[in-house]
């Protein structure tokens, strides 16, 4: 029974919520707005509390997540959420403040924030960190703005940006946001940087080179600082997409490594919640040569400033690029990472890498016997696996990631990256235990055989969900994006 | 304790399944000389040890829970219906993400329809997406968009569009060869500002060039607009009438945007059941006419069936979007904000139809009883003359900022001094009143305006 519209439940007059009578003598309404600017029609739905309970813990039901299944969802880090950190987040005190209150009756949040730019100074080594950024693809963004700036104030725009064929979509569509032309650069066998083509490309209009560390394919490229030496030395400068960084955090500082520029993804690597599609924060660490251009305001410290005011809100920064949204940036996901770090310390996190990839790889090991793996290597926090196999018998990868579902599973990230033929990227996280595993294992194994011997069950996939597979194809073709009301349905 | 479920010996039996003696060996890839560097970072904490600690740091804090407030200016304290907490809650919401396999994806696939919907509805256009970060980079969104549409390049900016969206409009733009006219400044030019954008200066300003006129509504100034000529300026040259609205409760009793020309509509949703968070996460929405759908950034969801004929719903309209268009798609955006957009549909849910009208005509009630009060008060008075929702300027007697210092002894939080944005106000406040400040409260700043006041 497919779960009704919030606009096909209820009936006029029913409410949801009481709100008090005015406390104050009223005016006439004509008198403060003029009778042209007040709306006539409000077309809004009138449910009972009791009703919109139901339907939206009815709906809740109808979604897998962290906290009920298994969710190895390649490149995104479906980690465990800690439940303190959501406690902490709700703290009045962090929840119910404004963002333009006095710096002196804010004093906690400020501190908080300068210490997690500084946590993840330490952790990335880079040398000024700014918390704006709502989401990975922001922090992208704010980085290649920086760069933009950088390059700039040097005196010499260029106008290429290479991302490698491996690279996320928001790679390519950042660059082309902040005005650079996109140069795709070739894997080589081993699904690292090609270094002839690197060299070959990579000319004084090339204002940088995008990477992701460890690659999409999650592999950690071993010619890394060959890669970063070659594009310094042309002037350019090296991008870091930190959306892997579970697989290193404590095993190698990304400014070690050579990177001008990285962003983190505080909802993969640091455990705050994914929210369905949101809200992230995409924090960004530059090295010492950008750190003028980073976006205002960031969080400043004066030890020897009265109490009160030591903590405060820097805008005095001439070349910063200004500011990429409004406010300080998602402060409440802050406020989770913060308190996972707390939590963890240095050796926690190293922990948490080190695990990371011992579940990747012990999955590999498990599952390549029955699927092809692309390239002959051990993994970092990711395992990429190929249904090349599989499709020989009209088993797509898509079909597995269906067939995963009657499991209890949530499927792997399927047809990404896009340089490998029938792609399942499978990330299992270090909150995961060897049970899990084991079970997962067990059930693509099973699938694995099922689409040699009977692959009508993988076809028709999934089974026992509350819808079966739905038509994309129409969806797209007549987009019905709305519910409208009877009168109004064309 | 990292959350780790691994045992020692786990790790052992899975090392060897793996084929090699140390988990070290696995990270043989990083150059040697830099492996497992030194991080400084404070000790370990146990679960009770950093709630502590968290605890203490939000009591540095002055909070809305303990201390009435006056501050708006983009952020908006109302009453917050307990059943938004609760649903948000649920951790089948809150723990899945992007709803990529539809068949496990109903609950979030749905409420962003209704999300969608009740966004059309209060806006009065046709389509919405499932979110944007927030309004300010909703709206420098929506500036690329109309560029794109329109293949112009010059953007007009109203004088009341909120300071901060003007600068994140500046930022996201210079990549991309776009003039931005008219802003800011036409505060400080103008002698004897009225808070609201002139028609003849706005058609001065607007040309053939131009792709879009953007005006917000109620401006940040608290007025509203005459939107109706300004959409006429803006649609006899061509260009797009963007709407923003950092207020969306307004939206319970003015005018939909769509009804006075509006091409698109931005804003800021975080009013609609979503905390102030000091400022984050909150909630971007971004609406448009349906011919312009195919041009917009972010992710959509739509209506569609099963192989039965059972309806579901699918994130559709992909071939706009970065993971299948690469550099050429609308926009880089991938996560968005879509706890808070559910948020903001169980807040609309839970008031209906009539309690939504309800909040706004609370907000505008209270707000007209305060500006009335303060304005007739010794060494005080609104500024401008333009009828206005929930917000206003007041001319104050002393330093905005010394004010607040003031108001703060007191045990109230102030207002927001123009002075930070524009020379020509820096004797200025902009005052918020909504329905979650009580009469004894409006009472008790006026009575401490006019302690203040009355010292000078």
């Amino acid at each position: 029974m497919p779960e009704p519209l919030l606009f096909e439940i209820g009936a006029p007059g029913r409410e949801g919520y009481s709100l008090p009578e005015p406390d104050v003598p009223t005016r006439d309404l004509d008198e403060m707005l003029p009778p042209a600017r007040q709306r006539q029609e409000l077309n809004l739905p009138e449910v009972a509390q009791i009703d919109l309970v139901r339907h939206f813990t009815r709906l809740s039901q109808q979604n897998f997540s962290v906290d009920t299944s298994f969710y190895p969802l390649g490149s995104c880090t479906m980690k465990y959420n800690p439940k303190v950190n959501e406690d902490a987040a709700r703290l009045a005190g962090f929840r119910a403040i404004h963002p333009y209150q006095p710096a002196e009756t804010v004093q906690g949040a400020l501190r908080l924030m300068y210490e997690l730019q500084n946590y993840l100074a330490s952790i990335s080594g880079m040398a000024g960190i700014t918390l704006q950024p709502a989401a990975g693809a922001h922090g992208e963004l704010t980085g290649m703005l920086m760069v933009r700036a950088y390059h700039a104030a040097r005196g010499h725009q260029r106008r290429l940006v290479l991302v490698p064929d491996s690279a996320h979509g928001t790679n390519p569509a950042t660059a082309a946001m902040c005005g650079y032309e996109v140069a795709t650069l070739r894997s080589n066998g081993r699904g690292g940087v090609d270094l002839d083509e690197l060299r070959r490309l990579m000319t004084d209009e090339v204002a940088a080179l995008m990477l992701t560390i460890p690659n999409t394919l999650g592999l950690f490229d071993e010619n890394i600082c060959e890669v970063a030496s070659i594009v310094h030395s042309r002037g350019g400068l090296l991008y870091c997409d930190g959306a892997n960084m579970n697989a290193l955090l404590g095993q190698v500082r990304f400014a070690d490594l050579g990177c001008d520029v990285l962003h983190f993804n505080l909802h993969k690597t640091f455990s705050t919640p994914h929210g369905g599609g949101g809200p992230g924060a995409g924090p960004v660490g530059v090295s010492q040569p950008l750190l003028p251009f980073l976006p205002v305001p960031v969080v400043g410290y004066r030890p020897e400033a009265a109490e009160g005011e030591k903590y405060f809100l820097d805008w005095d920064r001439p070349q910063s690029i200004g500011r990429v949204r409004a406010f300080y940036g998602n402060f409440g996901v802050m406020v989770r990472a913060y308190t996972y770090i707390r939590t963890l310390g240095a050796e926690g996190l190293r922990a948490v890498s080190e695990n990371a990839v011992i579940n990747a790889n012990y999955l590999l090991a498990l599952l390549k016997e029955y699927y092809d793996l692309p390239y002959q290597r051990r993994c970092m926090h990711e395992a990429v696996l190929s249904a090349k196999r599989q499709k020989a018998h009209g088993v797509r990868a898509l079909d597995i990631a269906k067939r995963l579902i009657d499991y209890g599973l949530h499927p792997p990230t399927i047809y990404f990256p896009l340089i490998v033929e029938e792609a399942l990227m499978i990330e299992p996280t270090e909150t995961e235990s060897k049970q899990t595993l084991d079970y997962f294992a067990r059930a693509m194994i099973e699938i694995a055989e099922q689409a040699e011997r009977n692959p009508e069950v993988v076809l028709a996939a999934p089974h026992h969900t509350p819808v079966g597979r739905l038509d994309e194809v129409a969806a797209a073709r007549r987009p019905n994006l709305r519910w409208r009301p009877e009168s109004k349905k064309s | 304790m990292g959350y780790i479920p691994n045992t020692e010996a786990d790790r052992e039996a899975m090392l060897a399944t793996i084929g090699v003696a140390s988990s070290a060996e696995l990270f043989e890839d990083i150059p040697a000389s830099f492996r497992r560097p030194p991080i400084d970072l404070p000790a370990p904490l146990s679960e009770p040890e950093v709630l502590r600690l968290l605890r203490q740091l939000s009591r540095q804090n002055r909070d809305w829970e303990c201390y009435p407030g006056f501050l708006g200016a983009g952020a908006y304290n109302h009453f917050i219906p307990s059943l938004v907490g609760h649903v948000i809650s649920r951790s089948e919401f809150y723990t899945s993400y992007t709803p990529y396999q539809p068949e496990v994806s109903q609950g979030t696939l749905q409420t962003i329809y209704e999300y969608q919907s009740i966004i059309c509805e209060l806006t009065g256009m046709d389509v919405a997406n499932a979110s944007m970060y927030d309004g300010a980079s909703a709206l420098a969104e929506a500036v690329i968009m109309a560029c794109n549409i329109t293949k112009r390049d010059k953007v007009v900016m109203a004088p009341g569009v909120h300071p901060e969206y003007q600068q994140v409009v500046a930022t996201y733009t210079p990549g991309l060869s776009i003039e931005i006219a008219g802003g800011a400044e036409l505060v400080e030019n103008q002698t004897g500002f009225a808070g609201v954008f002139d028609p003849a200066e706005a058609q001065r300003l607007v040309d053939d060039r131009t792709a879009c006129l953007v005006v917000q509504e109620p401006n940040f100034f608290g007025c509203l607009e005459p939107v109706e000529e300004l959409a006429r300026v803006a649609h006899e040259h061509g260009a797009l009438l963007i709407i923003c609205v950092t207020e969306p409760i307004s939206l319970g009793i003015l005018r939909p945007p769509a009804d006075y020309g509006a091409d698109i509509v931005v804003g800021e949703g975080q009013a609609l059941g979503n905390a102030l968070n000091f400022g984050g996460p909150f909630l971007g929405m971004l609406a448009c006419r349906e011919r312009y759908v195919r041009q917009m950034p972010g992710r959509i969801v739509g209506a569609t069936v099963d192989h039965d004929g059972r309806r579901g719903y699918v994130l559709t309209l992909q071939a706009r979007e970065q993971h299948i268009r690469r550099e050429k798609a609308t926009s880089n955006i991938c996560t968005n904000e879509a706890l808070c957009a559910l948020a903001a549909t169980v807040y609309v849910a839970s008031l209906g139809k009539r309690g939504l009208r309800k909040v706004a005509e609370l907000c505008l009630q209270k707000a007209h009883y305060a500006a009335e009060q303060i304005g007739a008060l010794p060494g005080f008075g609104l500024v401008h003359q333009a009828p206005f929702f929930e917000e206003f300027v007041v001319r104050c007697p002393l330093e905005p900022h010394q004010l607040n210092t003031e108001l703060m002894r007191r045990g109230i939080i102030g207002g927001y001094p123009l002075g930070r944005n524009y020379l020509s106000l820096r004797d200025a406040m902009l005052f918020c009143v909504t329905e979650a400040n009580s009469r004894e409260e409006i009472d008790a700043l006026v009575a401490a305006l006019a302690e203040i006041g009355g010292g000078r």
